[in-house]
């Protein structure tokens, strides 16, 4: 990075005043493992031809696949053609492609396969050669976690984790990091044996997306927030995420992993942290990292988990005019299995800002719709001068950031009843992103890929957040492990009763989001 | 939905706008801008379209405003505004006035638009056509932020950019700037890597182009060297060459669509370079309001150089046909006999 940096300063065509110029990442490849699986062809491939399309791609970029199936590079390009076509945010152009198309590259082996690693070597070298890759690459690891240990062994082995000169190799890693601390400090471990920290890239694809940069900037680019962003005026903060699909085809993946790890674990906790952290003193990945390790730091359980948690498992039941199975009757799942579906979780954040408000934590598959948002949840006025009656129907004050889907903000606040009586009642304000801005706001991976190969780690959440995110969820789910199992819900509905009397024994409701 | 509102006025345009859209149900709408084109009846079809493409990216109150002095004295005598007014589907995703301004009152648009423009917000002047000499003092053009003009559509596009240079206003650009953004970014990409000292520089495209000269005189000016302007068959730009010690650093696009980048030490390559549409350069002008230090800096070049070079670069021409530069002297003036004559010479 401090190469590319320096490079740039030096460049008289560009100018900080020039803000036109986009980034252009500089000369360099990427190498997909897996690169016949879904993730691959339903995001990375469709996001490696946007960038291009909207030219951020630099001229020889060069996209290489590994995989198993036995393809030619014409096959692989024609994959990625299709992939393209079918997915890709932006309209399909026949001369973007053909940039793109010179530059695709397949090698097929097995993990262990020494010579597909050796063909994989001479094909980066041919690239540099024939498109100026320069000996750039980024190698992404679309594939289940236990085989990282091979593949970076691998890399490590063959003299592809380290490029000469000046050039760079960086690893992108997709969840799950592990699944409780220790297989993640191990994972970390195997990972930066082969490739230095700050080269490491752990894709949450959540902090690609518009909406959760957004938080940053309403908080801090905004005046009008941060004045109320703390115990004064906060009562506290519901941070869902919710699917309406089941488990699907992922039964063996899932089966054992469970809501919690899945999701609370990564997403939710960075969304937390995002929402709770103290302004950090610039953007640099390291100020950034350093705020939201402080905050994750400062996150406390409830001494009472059986009272402040709850998982849950979708059961049989009608879902948006569909008949559902539940988890236990899925494909492949063990009738008997204490897997949660569903996770909801409280916390409160020991520092001056937070001291006294909860976090409400919560995520479940085959919820009644597919949501992610984060409501922030205001104090009633301490004093009302309205007749009694008058405000009955007034709530409290929220502010939600709607991450997905519908991405925007909105506001909820009193507001008088046309009439000659006085009557306040609850009314919403709506900040929605596809009003304000663009239809075509790009996809979290487009950001994240163009950000790997420009090294620019903003986004990516470090392993020391990593781990300490599980330092927050082991307790939990030791406590899970030893305790009960997860009650049911009928699918479709906002999860099992059980979290609705968790959240009313503090004398709060969730919100139907 | 259309309300068709004739002989009419500002207040009577907002209250249908309000009524049109609790009609549609959307009373409440998240624009971010107003959008002023001034236009005629001929170029105001073709405006519209790209601006309600454009609006995709930036939900906006366009205003077109028409003028129709009227040709007989009875008609410039009189004055009346028609308006229609369009929310909904038609109107891309915010809503759009047409503003017909008849007479008299063709003179006076920014009495009409004054009421009309969206609280709070920026307002973008946009002229696809003949625009003001200094878009900056224009009755219409000082109500708004930013004021985009277009060079190419102009009779003498390059005579229009000293125009440009001369009269501008923190605020402006011109369309035949933000045509250059993909060539600029792709030769700033590749001054990215590591090369040797330039030396010259040439910039090859049509006769008449004015995103040529302004390219010309960005590199003129950027890499303070001379730069040549050559004469091609277009389309557009065609070709950009930078000379360095170790060979010449080139970008070739023959077709208007897929370019060639070679680079000395390094293998040749395709770079997808297409001719945008006017959607598309509209779109990238929303993006950002604040004045474009670099176009002023790009198109007073030219003024600026002229100044101090004086008579070897002007020689003996109407200083409004287009002497931007020497560049611009040199494309125009020799029109497609001379192609090859020296161009922007830094100060």
């Amino acid at each position: 990075m401090t190469t590319e940096s320096s490079a740039r300063s030096g460049n008289p065509l560009r100018d900080p005043l020039d803000r036109r110029l986009p980034r252009i990442a500089g000369p360099s490849g990427l190498v997909i493992f897996g690169v016949t699986g879904d993730l691959s062809r339903k995001k990375l491939m469709p996001a490696v031809y946007d960038l291009a399309n909207r030219g951020l791609l630099p001229p020889g970029f060069a996209l290489v696949g590994f995989a198993r199936r036995s393809w030619e590079n014409e096959d692989f390009a024609q994959e990625v053609h299709d992939a393209v076509k079918e997915h890709a945010r932006t309209p399909f152009r026949e001369e973007v492609w053909q940039q793109l198309a010179e530059g695709c590259r397949f090698v097929q082996g097995d993990f262990d396969d020494d010579t597909a690693f050796e063909t994989l070597k001479s094909t980066i070298e041919e690239l540099d050669k024939a498109r100026g890759t320069g000996g750039n690459f980024a190698f992404y690891l679309s594939v289940p976690p236990k085989f990282f240990p091979n593949v970076v062994q691998q890399l490590k082995k063959h003299g592809l984790s380290q490029g000469t000169g000046e050039s760079w190799r960086r690893a992108v890693i997709e969840k799950p990091f592990g699944h409780d601390l220790a297989s993640a400090q191990d994972l970390n471990r195997i990972v930066h044996d082969v490739f230095p920290p700050n080269e490491v890239f752990r894709i949450d694809h959540y902090l690609g997306k518009e909406t959760v940069q957004n938080i940053l900037a309403l908080r801090f680019a905004n005046t009008m927030y941060e004045p109320i962003w703390n115990r004064s005026y906060v009562d506290h903060v519901q941070i869902t995420m919710a699917e309406d699909i089941g488990i699907g085809g992922r039964a063996g993946y899932y089966d054992g992993i469970g809501a919690a790890r899945d999701v609370i674990q990564n997403h939710l906790l960075q969304l937390l942290a995002l929402t709770a952290m103290e302004e950090p003193g610039s953007f640099h990945p390291k100020a950034l990292t350093a705020e939201k390790l402080k905050v994750l730091g400062a996150v406390v359980l409830p001494d009472d988990l059986g009272k402040h948690t709850v998982r849950g498992q979708y059961a049989h039941a009608w879902q948006g005019g569909e008949e559902v199975l539940g988890y236990l009757e899925e494909d492949g799942i063990d009738p008997k299995s204490k897997t949660d579906t569903y996770a909801a979780i409280k916390l409160e954040i020991n520092n001056r800002r937070w001291a006294g408000v909860p976090f409400y934590l919560r995520t479940g598959k085959r919820l009644g719709r597919r949501v992610t948002e984060i409501a922030v949840i205001f104090k009633r006025a301490p004093y009302l001068p309205f007749e009694s009656g008058a405000t009955e129907e007034l709530g409290q004050n929220a502010l939600v950031i709607r991450v997905q889907p519908d991405e925007g903000v909105t506001v909820r606040f009193g507001s008088k009843v046309p009439g000659t009586s006085t009557e306040v009642r609850d009314v919403t304000m709506d900040f929605a992103y596809g009003e304000s801005f663009t239809e075509s706001s790009p996809e979290a991976y487009e950001r994240l890929i163009l950000d790997v190969l420009l090294g620019d780690a903003n986004l990516f959440p470090r392993h020391q957040e990593v781990e300490l995110s599980w330092t927050i969820l082991d307790p939990i789910e030791a406590y899970w492990d030893k305790h009960g199992k997860p009650a049911q819900y009928a699918s479709g509905t906002w999860g099992p009763v059980e979290a609705d009397e968790m959240l009313a024994r503090d004398g709060r409701s969730w919100r139907r989001p | 939905m259309k309300i068709d509102l004739t002989d009419t006025t500002s207040a009577r345009i907002n209250a249908g706008l309000i009524d049109a859209r609790r009609a549609s149900g959307t009373p409440a709408v998240g624009m971010v801008l107003t959008l002023v084109i001034v236009t005629d009846e001929g170029s105001a079809y073709d405006a519209l379209k790209s601006a309600h493409e454009a609006s995709t990216e930036h939900p906006s109150r366009i205003l077109a405003v028409i003028k129709r002095p009227g040709r007989s004295p009875r008609e410039r005598a009189g004055a009346r505004l028609d308006a229609e007014v369009v929310v909904g589907d038609e109107a891309g995703t915010g809503e759009t006035v047409v503003l017909r301004m008849h007479g008299e009152l063709a003179n006076h648009a920014e009495s009409v638009v004054l009421p009309l423009l969206l609280p709070d917000a920026p307002v973008v002047c946009w002229w696809p056509d003949q625009a003001p000499r200094k878009a900056g003092t224009d009755p219409l053009g000082s109500l708004a932020q930013r004021r985009i003009t277009d060079a190419s559509s102009a009779e003498d596009p390059v005579g229009s950019l000293v125009m440009r240079a001369e009269g501008y206003t923190p605020g402006d650009t011109d369309l035949a700037w933000t045509r250059l953004t993909p060539w600029r970014s792709m030769l700033a990409a590749a001054l990215d890597q590591k090369h040797s000292t330039i030396t010259a520089a040439a910039v090859e495209g049509e006769a008449y182009n004015a995103s040529t000269e302004l390219l010309a005189l960005w590199l003129a000016d950027r890499l303070g060297i001379e730069v040549e302007r050559k004469v091609s068959d277009g389309p557009g730009i065609t070709g950009v060459r930078l000379v360095t010690t170790d060979g010449d650093i080139c970008l070739d696009r023959s077709d208007g669509r897929l370019a060639e980048l070679s680079v000395p030490g390094q293998p040749d390559r395709h770079v997808a370079l297409k001719r945008r549409e006017t959607a598309e350069l509209i779109a990238e002008e929303l993006r950002r309001l604040d004045p474009d230090d670099i176009y002023r800096a790009t198109v007073q070049f030219g003024v600026d150089h002229l100044v101090t070079a004086n008579g070897s670069a002007k020689g003996g021409k109407d200083p409004d046909s287009g002497p931007t530069a020497a560049a611009g002297a040199t494309a125009s003036a020799a029109k497609k006999a001379a192609p090859g004559g020296k161009a922007a010479t830094p100060k």
